[in-house]
């Protein structure tokens, strides 16, 4: 039998840590490629191209830019990577039984605006003009989708009358359920930086964003720490609004079937549309996303 | 060779990530780039990826007859790049200059200033040819054959 701590362990390197959520971290990754150049009418990348991504950054010499601060550019992806990870660890995924406790869900949350931060900050750091214009869009940017996936939490939790994830789980499924699943979806695509929300990484307008003075090695690792986001986010969204069944056959299957679904979502929107400016990003956000959580609000209040 | 070198090879080789400077070019090998990850020709199956900055590409693309406002750019780029990296002159101007050839604006050929891998022939060559130029230095990364790699290779 495992003991106690041997159990954290394996949840944080093995499932749903590091090694689970990595693999399907790139195996979402590559569906979005595959489909995105599907839609385009190409034939796209083989099925091991993220992981191959990976290993050839890894195996890269590191240049370090003059003037830029060692430690902070080695500690951020870093940084960013653990956050996501142990974000992983606290969620309730089938297969990965937790003891849930108050408040974790507002954890989660925290530890889901850690990379955000660490992206911000590795733009601000690489003295790059290109990566300070990232940094400030992506600051704005998360100003902005946070309002409706902020709001969706705190609406369930208000409807479940818990900030308890075992809690929020188990929730029966209603109106406010829907709504607030709306004002979270809404934020997805906002959260992932991808069309038409792809602002603070831009490519044809600032380079590459955040990342741009990033290579090899700590380049792999915000990448591997962004596959992880990818898994975190969709989590986050399994565990709060898809209604528990009791079977871990199938939660396992819903839980597969659900981010597949997602992925395809995300990806549809990001082929379908062009970038929009920040402006209008931002004006999107707060009224529409507003109103899908203004609305999921004020049912979870007066239902 | 032992397994984490082997996939390290084989990563090299499936994941050719290219940057591309024009070194006085007259637009016509940089027009003949854009469609090598374009629908028709889909760059992407072999892992071919345009990136923005230098520092995350692994192959250098060159078109162009290297001129004096440019060389000093370019050897910059080139120096930015982290290593292993490959160079790929495009086209028959970073070879010969070209029909520029003997113009006293134009420093080249290009192997003066950095080592080129692979050339790439045409003015301006077709797509198909340039993929299979960027194919041609994946495998020499992969070999670890190209000329940066075997300078860092000598003591």
């Amino acid at each position: 039998m495992m003991g106690g701590s041997w159990q954290y362990v394996f949840a944080i390197l093995a499932w749903p840590g590091l090694l689970g959520a990595a693999a399907l971290g790139f195996f979402y990754l590559w569906v979005a490629r595959k489909l995105n150049a599907r839609l385009q009418g190409r034939r796209g990348p083989p099925f091991f191209q993220p992981f191959f991504d990976f290993v050839k950054l890894l195996g890269k010499e590191t240049v370090v830019s003059r003037g830029v601060n060692p430690a902070l550019f080695y500690a951020l992806p870093f940084m960013s990577l653990a956050a996501t990870v142990f974000g992983l660890v606290i969620v309730p995924v089938p297969g990965h039984a937790v003891d849930s406790f108050p408040g974790d869900i507002i954890l989660l949350l925290y530890l889901l605006e850690v990379p955000v931060i660490c992206d911000v900050m590795a733009g601000y750091v690489s003295q790059s003009i290109y990566g300070q214009v990232s940094a400030m869009r992506e600051a704005v940017m998360s100003l902005a989708y946070n309002l409706p996936l902020l709001a969706a939490v705190i609406a369930m939790a208000q409807n479940a009358g818990s900030f308890r994830i075992g809690t929020l789980q188990t929730a029966s499924f209603g109106v406010v359920t829907f709504l607030a699943a709306i004002a979270f979806l809404v934020a997805i695509p906002a959260r992932l930086k991808s069309n038409p929300f792809s602002i603070p990484n831009a490519e044809q307008e600032i380079v590459a964003g955040a990342h741009i003075e990033y290579n090899s090695a700590p380049l792999a690792i915000f990448e591997l720490s962004h596959a992880l986001e990818v898994v975190l986010l969709y989590d986050a969204f399994f565990v709060l609004f898809v209604p528990h069944t009791g079977s871990v056959l199938a939660d396992t299957a819903l839980y597969f079937l659900i981010s597949l679904g997602l992925t395809v979502l995300v990806t549809l929107a990001a082929a379908t549309t062009a970038r929009l400016t920040v402006k209008r990003a931002f004006r999107f956000y707060w009224v529409w996303g507003g109103l899908a959580a203004a609305a999921a609000m004020v049912v979870a209040v007066v239902g | 060779m032992n397994p984490f070198a082997k996939l390290l090879a084989i990563s090299r080789r499936k994941s050719p990530w290219i940057y591309s400077v024009n070194s006085g070019s007259c637009n016509g090998c940089d027009i003949e780039i854009g469609p090598c990850v374009s629908p028709r020709y889909d760059g992407e199956q072999i892992g071919m990826l345009r990136q923005g900055s230098p520092k995350h590409a692994d192959i250098l693309l060159v078109t162009g007859t290297v001129t004096r406002r440019t060389r000093n750019a370019l050897l910059e780029i080139y120096a930015q790049m982290p290593s292993p990296k490959a160079v790929v002159a495009i086209g028959s101007c970073p070879a010969s200059g070209n029909v520029f050839a003997g113009s006293p604006t134009i420093d080249g050929p290009l192997d003066k200033f950095i080592p080129v891998d692979v050339w790439v022939s045409g003015c301006p060559p077709r797509p198909q040819l340039i993929i299979a130029g960027v194919a041609q230095a994946a495998q020499l990364l992969a070999e670890g054959k190209t000329a940066d790699q075997k300078r860092k290779a000598k003591p």
